[in-house]
Formats: C-alpha cells, structure tokens, sequence
C-alpha cells in the first residue's frame, strides 16, 4: 500500500486526483479493499465518506472482489424491448447471484450496463469480453457452458516443476489466455505491447519459469515496454519496479489468488510472485527457501529460472 | 453595489448576495426546503425558483444559489413560477408523503393530491445532513454515496463512522426523515446515534453545547451529576 502511495505522491495535493489513486488501488487488487480506502483518506486527508462516495459513484470501481468471467448484460433501451430483462433473470438463476453480485466460487460475476453501443444486434451478452449476439434465453446456459469450458482446457499439472498459470487482468480480470494460440503447448498469456512507435501483440508462455514468448515485432534488447490488456485496453502498470533494472513491473493476477510481476525491461528476467496467496503457498521449499523475501512479502523465487 | 427589480421594487445589494437573501431581505416569501442559513447555498430541492429575464429569455432559476446581477430583473410569484413550484411540492409528496415540512408546503400551495406514483422514500437527498455535519458539526462522518436512483446518504461502509460524534445535528436539519432516528428501523438511520445506548459524547472529544442536537441525552445528565 504505501508503495501504492508513494507512486502517487503526484495526486496527493489535488483532490482530484483521488480517482487516479483510486484507480491504481483498482489495478493492483482487482477491487476496493475497505482497509486500503482507510489508508488512502488517513494518507491523503480526505475524509473517508468522500472517497466512498466516488468509490461508489463511478460504475468502473467496485468494492467486492470480482469474479474471473465477467458477464455484462445490456440492459440499454434496444436490448431492453427485446427482453434484456429476461435473460439477467435466466443468469441470475442458472449463476444463483444477483446482478451485480459474484459468485461463491469467484468464477462469474453479472453485471448490467446500460448500452454497448450495438443495439441492431441486440440483446447483446458480453463475457470476457466475448460479443454474444441476438441473445435468448435458451443460449443462456450454452453461454455459461462455453466460458467454463474455456477454463476446463487449462488444468494445472500438479506434480511438476514447471507448471502453468492462468492469469488475469488486475483491471478488467478478464483472462489473458488465448486458447488458440499454444507456446509450450499451452494457452499463451496474450498482451497488448508498445515500444517507441510500435503497437502489437505479445504472447508469453503461461508456463512459470518458461521464457518463451512471440510478438509482433522483434523487441530490442533493454527497451521498456508498456504492456496493455487486449480486452479492456487499460495499461496493466504496478507500483513496484524491477529490484534489479528499476524497470516498472507488470502485475497480473493469479487465478486462484495471488499476483505475478514481470519485468518490462526486455532481457531482464526478473518473476516475482506474491507469497500470501500465490504459488509459494503450494511450494515444498517456502519454509527452507532461501531467496531473498523483502518487505511486502513477495518472493522472488528463482527456484524456477 | 449593485442595483436590481425583483417584483417591480428597485434594489441596491452587496455582490455576493443570492437572489434568496435579497427577497427575504425585502419580505417577499420564497419557500426553500435545502437552504439553511449557515450552510453553504446547494440548490438540490429547487422549490426556491424565481424567473428572470424578460419575454423569451425569461427563465427559471434557483434564487438561493442566484447571485445579484446588475440590472437583473426578477419576479418571485409570477405564474410560471408558482406552476413549477408546485409541480415540485407534487413531486416531493410523491417521493416522501410523510414529511411534516412537505405537508405544509403542500397545505400552502393548496395541493392536495399528486399524479404520481406513490413512494414512501425517506429522503429527498436534499444534502442538509451532509452539509451539516461536514459545515457545522467538523464531523464529514455521512456523505452522498451512489448514483442516480441508487444515490443515498450515509456512511462509509454502512457502519458507524468513527468520525461521528453522535451530536443529532444531521437529524434536528432533515426535513423529511424524522422517522430516520426511530430505533426501530436502525437499517435507516443515518449516525445510529438513537440506536446506540450508551451516552455518545462520554467516549467522543467533547464539544460545547452549541455543537450537539441531542436533547434530552442521557449523557448530559450523567456529566450535570
Ligand atoms: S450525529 Fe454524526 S453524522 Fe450526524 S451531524 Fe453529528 S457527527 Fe454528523
Ligand atoms: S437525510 Fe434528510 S437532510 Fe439528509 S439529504 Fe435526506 S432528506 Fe435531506
Ligand atoms: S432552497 Fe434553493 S434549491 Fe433548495
């Protein structure tokens, strides 16, 4: 958290730029945690009722954790008529939530918007960030089944050294796995990179400890890339930087918990994986490993590299 | 200073002066419902409007966030804007039927019924509460959370704000949820402070009595004792 702070020491004096700060609570957790609003009002010395209300005001920020598979149905005027409402019931049910709600296992999350801007096909569904067209009530659950079936491809491989991670986006928390596109056998973890003038994609092996990866264009050596999410365009940037290059460092979340960061510099192969819910917990060696564990409880493990 | 007509009657005022004050200043009657001397002007009720201008560019606005303009001329009871107030008091009995002050600005207005659909809302989110406790009380513990028919008043989190004294003052302001303090509807009280039985300002810094609403408290008599 203070490191979070600390970034935005530029926002500090300007009130306004409360929903910056806020933004990058969002990206580094995937939500609003209540302690950290605590932190930001006692930090920033606003009062903790106007962050809320901002926190609450703006539809991007939430205050629950969300879901993997986010589904936004359209509730605009066009999808409307044609039975919008219905079919938030059928999710409701079928998901047994609310709109608005996620979940107990934290797969789905329902939402409502209220207009995504294509109403001649509507009633539209969008999950993951996948368009579903002229939506009844009957594709409801083919819907649900294509999503989870997605994920279902993706098993982790218990026994082995190297393994592989499903990561989402600390912003939108859509997954980065593109299915149809294998490294190392595997779904590759799918970017959105620019350096200099360049803009393209960039797929990394969801393999830990596993370097291998494809981009559109060739990178140099030692460039600062920015990384962005293919579904919902947002930079994926944390607070900390790269402890050996001072590069930025590029959250994701882990499904299941936890965060990975990778370095942005090309060349520089710094992983670091967060302790508390993340990969070390399920690590033989986390009480005997020897790497260096600074403050924040993050873990550089090498063990893999 | 600057010279204005309101009603036909030439003015000269301080700037700075809102179209309310001048009025009062004058004694011609404006109702207000959001405005409370010593608080800072809102105009989120709008039953304050005047018209000014004149002919086509005539137009409605509301006189307790209005400054004084030179050579403004401004009527306070002229047909439109008797027509709009009362459309607003209809709209207000709608959303909140139960209100003692509603009641008699609709008695006033002679309404005595409204075309809408019937809601028993407890707040017209006139933000009285709000800007008391941050103005008055130093307290900024409730606040506007939300947005668009979802939008309400309260604390953070919906717990009891630490930064709360428990001084009554978002209460003894609001001019429609007298029954937000009954404690047998806690969920819709504000500060919880009626539900919570211990006295408030014995655990809380202490203030002088211009800063506390609470009266009768147990609290002060325990502290006269
Ligand atoms: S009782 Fe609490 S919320 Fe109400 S005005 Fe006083 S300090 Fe503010
Ligand atoms: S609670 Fe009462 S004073 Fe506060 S905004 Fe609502 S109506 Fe106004
Ligand atoms: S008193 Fe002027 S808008 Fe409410």
């Amino acid at each position: 958290m203070e490191s979070t702070l600390k970034a935005d020491e530029k926002y500090r004096k300007n009130p306004d730029g409360i929903i910056s700060i806020l933004e990058n609570v969002q990206r580094k957790y995937g939500y609003l945690p209540k302690k950290v609003l605590e932190t930001v009002a006692n930090e920033t010395g606003s009062s903790l009722v106007d962050i809320y209300g901002i926190a609450t005001f703006y539809k991007y920020f939430s205050l629950k954790p969300r879901g993997e598979h986010l589904i936004s149905v359209c509730l605009g005027t066009a999808c409307h008529v044609r039975q919008a409402p219905l079919i938030v019931k059928e999710f409701e049910n079928q998901l047994k939530i609310r709109a608005g709600e996620t979940t107990v296992d934290k797969q789905f999350s329902l939402e409502t918007v209220n207009c995504l801007g294509a109403c001649a096909r509507g009633p539209i569904v969008v999950v993951d960030g996948h368009y579903f067209s002229n939506v009844n009530k009957a594709q409801v659950s083919q819907i649900l089944k294509k999503t989870r079936y997605g994920l279902d491809r993706i098993d982790i491989k218990k026994d082995e050294r190297i393994f592989p991670v499903k990561l989402r986006c600390t912003n939108c928390n859509h997954s980065l796995l593109d299915p149809n596109y294998l490294i190392d056998d595997y779904p590759s973890v799918r970017l959105t990179i620019s350096f200099g003038r360049k803009h393209g994609w960039l797929r990394l092996s969801s393999l830990w400890g596993s370097y291998n990866n494809e981009s559109e264009y060739d990178i140099p050596v030692d460039t600062i890339v920015n990384f962005f999410c293919p579904h919902c365009h947002d930079e994926l940037i944390g607070a900390s930087s790269c402890p050996s290059c001072n590069a930025p460092m590029i959250p994701m979340i882990i499904y299941g918990g936890g965060l990975v960061q990778i370095c942005s510099r090309r060349g520089c192969k710094n992983h670091m994986i967060d302790l508390i819910n993340g990969i070390c917990v399920n690590c033989e060696n986390r009480h005997t490993c020897s790497f260096i564990k600074p403050e924040g409880g993050v873990w550089y493990c090498e063990e893999y590299i | 200073m600057i010279t204005l007509q309101i009603n036909g009657l030439q003015v000269k005022v301080e700037k700075g002066t809102t179209l309310l004050e001048v009025a009062k200043f004058l004694g011609f009657p404006i109702p207000t419902l959001c405005h409370m001397e010593g608080l800072s002007p809102y105009g989120a009720c709008r039953l304050c409007v005047v018209e000014i201008g004149e002919r086509s560019n005539a137009k409605l606005v509301s006189s307790c966030t209005y400054l004084a303009e030179e050579g403004l001329k401004v009527r306070t009871a002229s047909a439109r804007v008797v027509k709009a107030r009362k459309m607003i008091i209809e709209l207000l009995l709608a959303s909140s039927p139960q209100s003692k002050t509603i009641q008699d600005l609709a008695a006033a207005y002679e309404i005595r019924q409204q075309r809408f659909k019937q809601e028993y809302e407890d707040c017209i989110l006139c933000g009285l509460c709000v800007r008391m406790c941050e103005e008055q009380m130093m307290a900024k513990a409730i606040g506007f959370r939300g947005r668009g028919e979802n939008r309400s008043i309260g604390t953070p989190f919906d717990v009891q704000a630490e930064a709360c004294r428990l001084c009554g003052g978002c209460m003894y302001v609001c001019p429609v949820c007298s029954l937000r303090c009954t404690y047998n509807e806690p969920e819709k009280a504000i500060c919880g402070a009626c539900t919570n039985l211990s006295p408030p300002c014995l655990d809380k810094e202490q203030f002088d009595d211009m800063m506390c609403y609470m009266d009768p408290c147990v609290a002060c008599e325990i502290t006269k004792d």
